[in-house]
């Protein structure tokens, strides 16, 4: 992974193209760097203050900035917009009265204890999940790496659960886990009564593991990518120094992908802070008692089923900053100090 | 560089709000669509016995009218059918009727400005009670017009495995299981004796509308037909509410029916020896040797005077539809004696019309399993009809996963709160 906010020509800025300014701003905003050198701006005159001093270079990226403006950043602005009416879809040309709430959507947001239980839901969730898919996607990443024989026996198996469709793997998982499933089977005396996704204590940590399992083969493949970009000469005079299998993983592997790390712990963090189709199918409905319910559950039963899209918007835009600041925290105890 | 942003961010707020009041513009057709004729396009269920009711209907309308033609169409795949009209309904892409139309969605339909109000027809509401009787009545909005056509109903009847009976050695001919007494101990005879897993399995999820297959059926019929709401007001906090809950906290507790997600057909494998189910289980049960009762009350009821819950679908005519006056004689149509024989033939489900026996005797002479049904048809009670009817049924469903399915809390005062959660949601502007 490559890191353009730490250029080291960052210093020449206005002879930089536009392109590579884009690429510095989003980098920018998300390592805080070196803000200090953009202070410029105000000499040059208006169209290149609007457009840069190489005007193609924003045809260019226009593609995208359109695509994230229209995908992205007006849903999100319709989203923030919608939260604080009283909103709902209605037919074309329908005339209807949708009043300006204030906060209200978001009062009943924190006062709903549903939704506070999805919150908490999805906290152990992610607890759960992160680490876990953190700590074997690098273990096997690592595994993979070194193994000479079978090796692409392995890796499709790790990534054959992330192709496959949540809905038909849910099935076997369903199987496995119901009251008489075969897991229950094998553990006999020890099986958990009520049986795994109908025990509300233990519903929760089995989607969490089962997302695990299935998200796994992607972030393999991120680790895997990340490992073998990791110098051989950084193993050699670890050897030579006189570390093991297990030192040389703990002082060359783990610290040689932090980058790809980073956004492991991101990546995972933002699907999971989306879980939907799990309590959906899996548990029917976030049962029992609402147990396995997740903030995007409640929002699809809110927003689409109920006809209450602007209270929908309001936990859509309390899971943003939710997200954001868990996410803040990670770049900033796990991301070093780029 | 910061200034940039700043320029972009108001630019983009300037565009999405242009954007947002463009929104409330223009006008939904009104009087003269509902005098228009022309060719219009209507979706039915994607069930193969009314898919074929459905091509029968279209291809016999378009014979005798080639200048209102119908194209029809199944509903389009989703996650359910009422998330894909609703969509629609915001898209302004809704056909012209739709022959699946849940009656909880009206409210909701109706709210988003998507129905036509089909009591402006003239001559409507006289032809809609004529053909459907009373049970109209609970079709009604709250404004007292029709939003929708009632169509067909699934009224809901207990099936039971007659060999699982013998097996348990049970009288398959006089099954008991019309008191909640009699109906718990066949119950537990039918699990002890080793014959099924379970008496009973209705899904123990906890989607919106599972409350129409196990709490609705038998509060319909414990309170002779109530409605979980009257007069803005849940009911299900009185001595019959608590009667039905404590029935199936009971069956739960016993472990008599199955608390996990069904995946198969639990009634078809003989994994359960009961099954709550309508007219259309006849033909898909075939290889089982089944008989019917209607579902059971606390000290008992007549099948002539028990009521239940109708599972029906009505027709919806949407107000993205150009030529509503041809949509408005497809209904009439689509709801004549004729084809309602046809939909009885073809599908098996109930026509909502209150003399069915007398309407088809020769279809019921022949058929005599739909007689229960049939009978069942004039006692109904279906969802109660508002904009919030989808998020009540919702609360109720929380609080029976709650107290019911996982027997968790005091069951009187779980239903005291319930009913209080419903009340407010069912008043939620």
């Amino acid at each position: 992974m490559t890191r353009p906010g730490t250029h080291p020509d960052s210093g020449r800025d206005g002879e930089r193209s536009q392109g590579e300014l884009e690429r510095g701003e989003v980098v920018g905003a998300r390592h805080a760097p070196d803000s200090s050198i953009r202070t410029g701006g105000s000499k040059h005159p208006l169209h290149i203050r609007l457009f840069g001093r190489n005007p193609l270079g924003a045809l260019f990226s226009a593609p995208y900035l359109v695509f994230v403006a229209i995908v992205f950043a007006y849903p999100l602005g319709f989203a923030v917009y919608m939260s604080f009416f009283d909103y709902f879809f209605t037919a074309p040309g329908a005339h209807v009265n949708r009043p300006f709430v204030g906060l209200a959507n978001f009062v009943q947001v924190f006062t709903d204890p549903a939704v506070m239980q999805s919150f908490l839901n999805v906290l152990v969730f992610l607890v759960i999940n992160v680490p876990l898919t953190v700590v074997l996607s690098i273990v096997l990443a690592s595994a993979l790496n070194s193994v000479v024989h079978a090796r692409a026996f392995f890796s499709v198996s790790f990534y054959i659960p992330y192709v496959t469709a949540s809905v038909a793997v849910i099935g076997v998982w369903l199987f496995l886990l119901n009251q008489n499933g075969l897991v229950n089977q094998l553990l006999g005396p020890l099986a958990p009564d009520p049986s795994w996704l109908i025990n509300p204590v233990l519903a929760m940590p089995t989607i969490a593991l089962f997302v695990t399992w299935k998200g796994l083969g992607f972030y393999i493949l991120l680790f895997l990518a990340a490992l073998q970009s990791v110098p051989g000469e950084l193993y050699e005079s670890a050897a030579t120094d006189g570390a093991g299998k297990v030192r040389q993983f703990f002082s060359v592997s783990v610290p040689g992908v932090r980058p790809a790390t980073v956004l492991v712990l991101l990546l995972a963090t933002i699907t999971g802070a989306n879980l939907f189709t799990e309590p959906y199918l899996l548990t029917g409905g976030g049962g029992p008692n609402g147990a396995s319910t997740s903030p995007v559950l409640l929002m699809y039963q809110q927003g689409i089923e109920q006809g209450h899209p602007g209270y929908a918007a309001a936990i859509g835009i309390v899971l943003v900053v939710f997200v954001l600041i868990i996410a803040l925290l990670q770049n900033r105890f796990a991301g070093g100090r780029e | 560089m910061k200034r940039r942003t700043w320029i972009a961010g108001i630019a983009t707020l300037a565009v999405a709000t242009l954007a947002l009041t463009g929104c409330s513009g223009g006008s939904g057709g009104g009087a003269d669509a509902m005098q228009a004729h022309g060719p219009i396009t209507v979706w039915y269920s994607n069930n193969a016995q009314e898919l074929q009711w459905g091509k029968a209907m279209v291809a016999s309308w378009n014979s005798t009218h080639p200048k209102e033609q119908i194209k029809g169409q199944e509903v389009p795949a989703g996650k359910t059918t009422e998330a894909v009209i609703g969509a629609a309904i915001t898209a302004g892409t809704t056909p012209c009727l739709v022959f699946n139309n849940l009656p909880a969605a009206t409210g909701q339909f109706q709210k988003q400005g998507g129905l036509v109000d089909l009591s402006k027809f003239p001559g409507a509401n006289k032809y809609i009670t004529d053909r459907s009787g009373a049970s109209a009545d609970q079709y009604k909005s709250s404004d007292g017009d029709f939003y929708q056509m009632p169509w067909k109903s699934n009224p809901v009847v207990i099936f039971y495995n007659k060999d699982l009976f013998t097996k348990a050695g049970l009288d398959p001919a006089n099954p008991k299981l019309s008191t909640y007494t009699d109906f718990l101990a066949t119950a537990k005879k039918l699990v002890s004796s080793g014959a099924a897993p379970y008496a009973i399995y209705p899904s123990p999820t906890s989607e919106f509308f599972q409350p129409n297959f196990d709490f609705l059926p038998l509060y319909a019929a414990e309170t002779k037909g109530q409605s979980i709401i009257k007069d803005g007001k849940a009911t299900i906090n009185g001595q019959a509410g608590y009667d039905v809950a404590n029935f199936w906290k009971t069956i739960y507790a016993d472990n008599l029916a199955g608390k996990d997600p069904v995946q198969s057909d639990v009634f078809a494998s003989g994994k359960a020896a009961m099954a709550i189910v309508g007219p259309w289980a006849i033909p898909v049960y075939k290889k089982v040797n089944w008989g019917s009762v209607p579902v059971p009350t606390k000290s008992g009821t007549s099948a002539e005077n028990t009521w239940t819950f109708p599972d029906a679908k009505n027709i919806g005519m949407y107000t993205s539809c150009k030529n509503q006056g041809t949509a408005w004689d497809v209904v009439q149509f689509a709801t004549s004696k004729a084809q309602d024989g046809d939909l009885l033939q073809v599908t098996g489900q109930m026509p909502i019309r209150p003399d069915l026996k007398s309407d088809y005797p020769d279809f019921f002479a022949k058929n005599p399993a739909y007689n229960l049904f049939a009978s069942q048809t004039s006692r109904t009670v279906d969802d109660p009809n508002g904009p919030n009817a989808i998020a009540t049924l919702q609360d109720l469903r929380n609080f029976y996963s709650k107290a019911v399915i996982s027997g968790q809390g005091d069951l009187k005062s779980g239903l005291d709160q319930a009913a209080a959660t419903m009340t407010a949601e069912w008043n939620r502007k």
